[in-house]
């Protein structure tokens, strides 16, 4: 490329600087600034207030125990998912597309698809009545039932969220040559030292998007509780949500929010540090 | 006899291995199939016990009543004009930055795609909370344009990343041939390079197309009146009947169902790309 046209990257950049400083950044100053002001001085009123509701501990403790429930299961399934539809010649695209439909569904659709299941005249109940399990119709989202309601906010979340893992992981594994896994065989390695030894520690860029990206979301987990359990299950996004639009408070709100960015990004450090990538190694 | 047995254990361990995929096909199948037979059910079928999930006495008729109910058109028709907005704005801004990162280096660029990839460790949506207060300010709050802007935040890092990845798939050779051949830079990029990158800017398309039609709290923070589907159907959630709900959820599913299957070529090669 000619030098003396140094400023047309800066040029064709510009626009998504710009839109961003003004719509994320400034956004992210101003929620911190709401979240530890009160009427325009420094205050920890709002973080008093949020740290002292009712539901804050119960909410904290509901996204992490969802959070640290579904993420590995997703992990999980979506490699054993790569690693099946690996083996496969014929199929493969429609297997590869049946797997990445929950990509498109919402997190609020994957609540009242879960819904129709879960509900007290749901599939699940009639399955277990059918099986003799129950003699009448139980009710498994109330809030006095709240495992099984964890459980089922769980599975519906594992079922909408495993898509996304499972196309990175595909996307990372379509990168590591065959050639390693061959000659690992020729050495002797069986197909689980060969997945332990080989596979895995050559998509960890991928893992650790994937791991980024969920864990992100999962703090992020609202409309799905939202749409099964109602607040019976207070998790923090959904409270920062009620202070907002139910009290008014813009001021709880943003320290809710604050606080799910500094654990999100605790998380994403935690990642970062914990699965080293060697930017020389990334295929 | 050791080779029957040898061949005895491959099928069984193919047996295994379709019988695992079939599983987890089911697994993503038979929830959609279910809320389904609730949307075309009606209450009769809600109310039913014990179910069989077979599918008995659907019509179009109770989803068509979703359909006419208050409030439902309305929001559908916001729901994709915030979608319009993000497709076009993340594009538009998106698409130059991912050319740029592609074909150039320049001083800051690396700064720029860490600001780009940092833009993944924050859950984005939360940032609608203090823009309330802004959009009253310049009138953006309740409006379509308002939930677009918002939504582009969410998939222009996205666009960026992906359309980087696409242009890096356009042979530079190409670009520089149309220039020996007299062409101008933005000649050259509308003949040679744009027709090339076509199909994967369309997916990127869809796939703003799809945050925006499925994204929730931004919305619903955002809106009062000018509700999109999902804010509507979230408002509206406590004091809906039951085969409503699974009427909106119906609804929800669908269109994402279609563009997914409309990129599904592009899928893995774009988040192979996004993912690094």
């Amino acid at each position: 490329m000619p030098n003396n046209r140094t400023w047309i990257p800066y040029l064709l950049i510009l626009p998504s600087v710009a839109f961003l400083a003004l719509l994320f950044v400034v956004p992210l100053v101003q929620t911190i600034w709401l979240a530890v002001s009160d009427n325009g001085t420094p205050s920890l009123t709002n973080v008093q207030r949020m740290v002292g509701d009712l539901n804050f501990t119960r909410s904290v403790q509901n996204t992490f125990l969802l959070t640290l429930a579904v993420v590995p299961v997703q992990i999980v399934i979506a490699l054993a998912m790569g690693t099946m539809v690996a083996k496969v010649a014929a199929g493969r695209e429609t297997i590869l597309w049946i797997w990445t439909i929950p990509l498109g569904i919402s997190d609020l659709a994957a609540g009242l698809v879960w819904l129709s299941i879960l509900q007290n005249s749901g599939y699940l109940n009639s399955f277990l009545y059918g099986l003799g399990i129950i003699e009448r119709q139980a009710s498994w989202l109330s809030y006095q039932t709240p495992f099984p309601l964890f459980l089922g906010i769980a599975a519906a979340e594992i079922w909408r969220g495993t898509a996304i893992v499972m196309v990175v992981i595909v996307a990372g594994l379509n990168q590591v040559p065959k050639e390693y896994r061959e000659a690992a065989e020729i050495f002797g390695a069986g197909p689980w030292t060969r997945f332990f030894r080989i596979t895995l520690p050559l998509i960890r860029p991928a893992l650790q998007s994937a791991l980024i990206l969920r864990t992100v979301l999962a703090f992020e987990v609202f409309a799905v509780v939202y749409a099964l359990g109602g607040r019976n299950f207070p998790v923090l996004v959904g409270e920062a949500y009620n202070w907002q639009n139910q009290n008014q408070n813009y001021g709880v709100a943003a320290a809710y929010a604050v606080l799910i960015m500094l654990v999100s990004l605790a998380a994403t450090m935690f990642y970062l540090k914990a699965i080293k990538v060697d930017p020389e190694r990334l295929p | 006899m050791s080779t029957a047995r040898a061949a005895n254990f491959v099928s069984s361990r193919r047996i295994l291995l379709w019988s695992g995929i079939a599983v987890l096909c089911a697994w993503v199948l038979a929830p959609i199939y279910l809320v389904a037979l609730g949307a075309f059910g009606g209450r009769s079928a809600v109310y039913l016990w014990p179910k069989t999930g077979l599918p008995t006495g659907l019509s179009l008729e109770p989803f068509l009543l979703f359909l006419r109910t208050e409030g439902v058109l309305g929001s559908f028709l916001n729901s994709l004009g915030a979608a319009a907005i993000t497709v076009a704005l993340s594009l538009l801004l998106g698409a130059p930055a991912g050319y740029a990162l592609a074909r150039y280096n320049f001083h800051g660029k690396d700064s720029f795609r860490l600001m780009v990839l940092l833009t993944r460790a924050f859950p984005l949506a939360i940032l609608a909370l203090p823009l309330t207060v802004s959009f009253i300010r310049l009138g953006l709050y309740d409006t379509v344009t308002g939930v677009g802007l918002v939504h582009t935040v969410l998939a222009l890092p996205f666009a960026v990343l992906v359309t980087q990845g696409i242009f890096l798939g356009v042979p530079r050779e190409l670009e520089e041939a149309a220039w020996v051949f007299g062409c101008s830079r933005i000649q050259a990029f509308f003949k040679i390079v744009a027709p090339l990158a076509l199909p994967g800017i369309a997916a990127t398309a869809v796939f703003a197309f799809v945050i925006s039609w499925n994204e929730v709290f931004a919305a619903s923070v955002l809106t009062v009146r000018n509700r999109t589907l999902t804010a509507y159907l979230l408002t509206v959630l406590a004091e809906s009947p039951m085969h409503y709900r699974f009427a909106g959820g119906l609804m929800l599913i669908l269109p994402s169902v279609v563009f997914i299957f409309a990129v599904r070529r592009y899928l893995f090669a774009i988040w192979g790309i996004s993912s690094k």
